[in-house]
């Protein structure tokens, strides 16, 4: 299998299969922070379990990292071997002629969720390390739901958030339907698929923005 | 008509190019747009000026030399079609048309409108092809049953004529929609069967000494190929790969 991951088709194969993962994981992250618009005490303990569970923290957790680091890093080097497939660019190119937007700026949409992403870790990874082995604090089961919410009272914080999550839905609403045709199977170009798709791609930002509205307006 | 036009002028390989602007006049809208070159080359050679080079053999879409980027599109703003079968109705009196060559780092500039696509060929020599005794001996085709499903994919692949639009077209530079045409092509058929895995595995592994870029599956190829090859091939051919190497 080596020479297929070297191969141009086997990095799709692998850029896909890290997306697969990273979509998975979206739903999931979803239904945990949904938890804390229906009940603090819920948000609470499945934040303290997945915070203390030594399975999550010791195999899911580098297992994330590695997802989405190995995500962008592919992302980073496809990008670059393609920009360098053609040197001499066009005088006029009319991409919209036969293309969307969002297939064409993956890159851009990659590294708005990439600086979302260094602001989430600082915010809740680098805390949560922070309080449990450097500066360790008293362990507290019920300080997630406080530190959530007030993430969000800024305004500045809850419009980054939102367009960061805006971008996401860009990504995934071509990224979705491509990953199964990197994968080989022609699912992402049937009528059922796309439709799942862009539920998917709408869905999951818009989720995570209600979450972020909610906090806001109605933190005391 | 009465065009203006902006052409990429590039004396040989190695010279540095630039777009020149040239007026033409006298254009029939019925006119292919190759025709309306020739009016514009016969001007310039009476002006005693070099004419532009550019690539045409066939000129009624079957054999793909007709490389053309017009007006940000590889053969211009017509579906389905090469620049030979692009009419000059699909533009007004007036307009503004830019012409540039097909633009790949596999694909360099001989001269002017002409792009070397021998990368192409170098590919299909890596294994498109199937190995048959010729030695006058050679079994009928049509006696190894083929259903017609399979036989109407593979001739839908096989309708590829080599053009380099999707290259031309891809943001990215890639070579899969030709290359799973052509993988496609034999995968679908018991005759490919013998040599399937050396060849995608051979011909993938050229596609990529030459240089072409990666698929980002953006559909682009798909929509500016003369031939409607579809992007199918591209994950067959992705599916055939992943076969040959388990
Ligand atoms: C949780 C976050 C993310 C998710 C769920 C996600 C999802 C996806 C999906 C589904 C694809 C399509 C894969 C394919 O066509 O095979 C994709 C492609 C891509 N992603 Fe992400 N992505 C995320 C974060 C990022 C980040 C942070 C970057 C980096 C800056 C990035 C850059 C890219 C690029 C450049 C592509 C196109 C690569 C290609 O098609 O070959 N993504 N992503
Ligand atoms: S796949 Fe279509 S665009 Fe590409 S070379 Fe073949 S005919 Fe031309
Ligand atoms: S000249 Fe042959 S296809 Fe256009």
């Amino acid at each position: 299998m080596g020479g297929f991951f070297k191969s141009s088709i086997g990095r799709k194969v692998a850029m896909a299969l890290s997306a697969f993962f990273l979509m998975f994981f979206l739903i999931i992250h979803l239904t945990v922070n949904m938890t804390s618009v229906f009940s603090a005490d819920l948000f609470n303990e499945l934040s303290h379990f997945m915070g203390t569970n030594p399975l999550v923290q010791f195999a899911l957790q580098p297992v994330l990292l590695f997802g989405v680091v190995f995500h962008f890093v592919l992302g980073f080097i496809l990008e670059w071997k393609n920009k360098k497939a053609r040197k001499v660019t066009y005088f006029k190119n009319n991409g919209a002629a036969n293309s969307t937007w969002m297939s064409r700026n993956m890159m851009y949409s990659g590294l708005v969720i990439l600086a979302f992403l260094v602001i989430h870790f600082a915010d809740f990874w680098v805390h949560e390390i922070n309080v449990k082995y450097i500066n360790v604090e008293p362990a507290d089961p019920t300080r997630y739901y406080h530190e959530l919410v007030e993430k969000f009272v800024p305004i500045w914080r809850v419009v980054a958030y939102s367009v960061a999550f805006i971008l996401l839905g860009l990504h995934l609403g071509h990224g979705f339907t491509s990953a199964f045709q990197s994968m080989g199977s022609t699912a992402g170009r049937k009528r059922a698929l796309q439709n799942l798709g862009k539920a998917y791609a709408v869905i999951i930002p818009l989720g995570f923005i209600i979450i972020a509205l909610y906090h806001h307006f109605n933190h005391h | 008509m009465k065009l203006k036009l902006k052409i990429w002028r590039q004396k040989n390989a190695s010279a540095k190019g630039q777009m020149v602007d040239y007026d033409v006049s006298d254009i029939s809208e019925h006119m292919s747009f190759l025709e309306m070159m020739d009016v514009l080359n016969e001007q310039l050679i009476s002006k005693g000026e070099d004419p532009i080079a550019f690539d045409h053999d066939c000129r009624e879409g079957i054999c793909g030399m007709c490389s053309m980027y017009i007006n940000g599109e590889a053969h211009g703003p017509d579906r389905g079609i090469t620049t030979c079968q692009l009419h000059m109705r699909m533009f007004k009196d007036g307009d503004t048309i830019t012409i540039e060559p097909f633009r790949a780092a596999a694909f360099p500039v001989i001269k002017d409108l002409v792009v070397d696509r021998s990368a192409f060929d170098r590919i299909q020599q890596a294994g498109g092809y199937i190995s048959v005794n010729t030695s006058g001996n050679t079994q009928d085709a049509n006696t190894i049953p083929i259903s017609k499903h399979a036989a109407d994919e593979a001739m839908d692949a096989a309708t590829c004529i080599g053009c380099g639009a999707c290259v031309a077209t891809c943001k990215n530079s890639s070579a899969m929609l030709f290359v799973g045409a052509k993988v496609s092509q034999y995968a679908l058929l018991p005759q490919g069967q013998i040599e399937a895995v050396d060849r995608v595995k051979n011909m993938v592994a050229q596609m990529d000494l030459e240089g072409f870029g990666n698929c980002t599956n953006t559909g682009a190829c798909e929509i500016e190929c003369p031939k409607g090859i579809s992007l199918d091939t591209i994950a067959r051919m992705n599916r055939e790969l992943m076969k040959a190497h388990i």
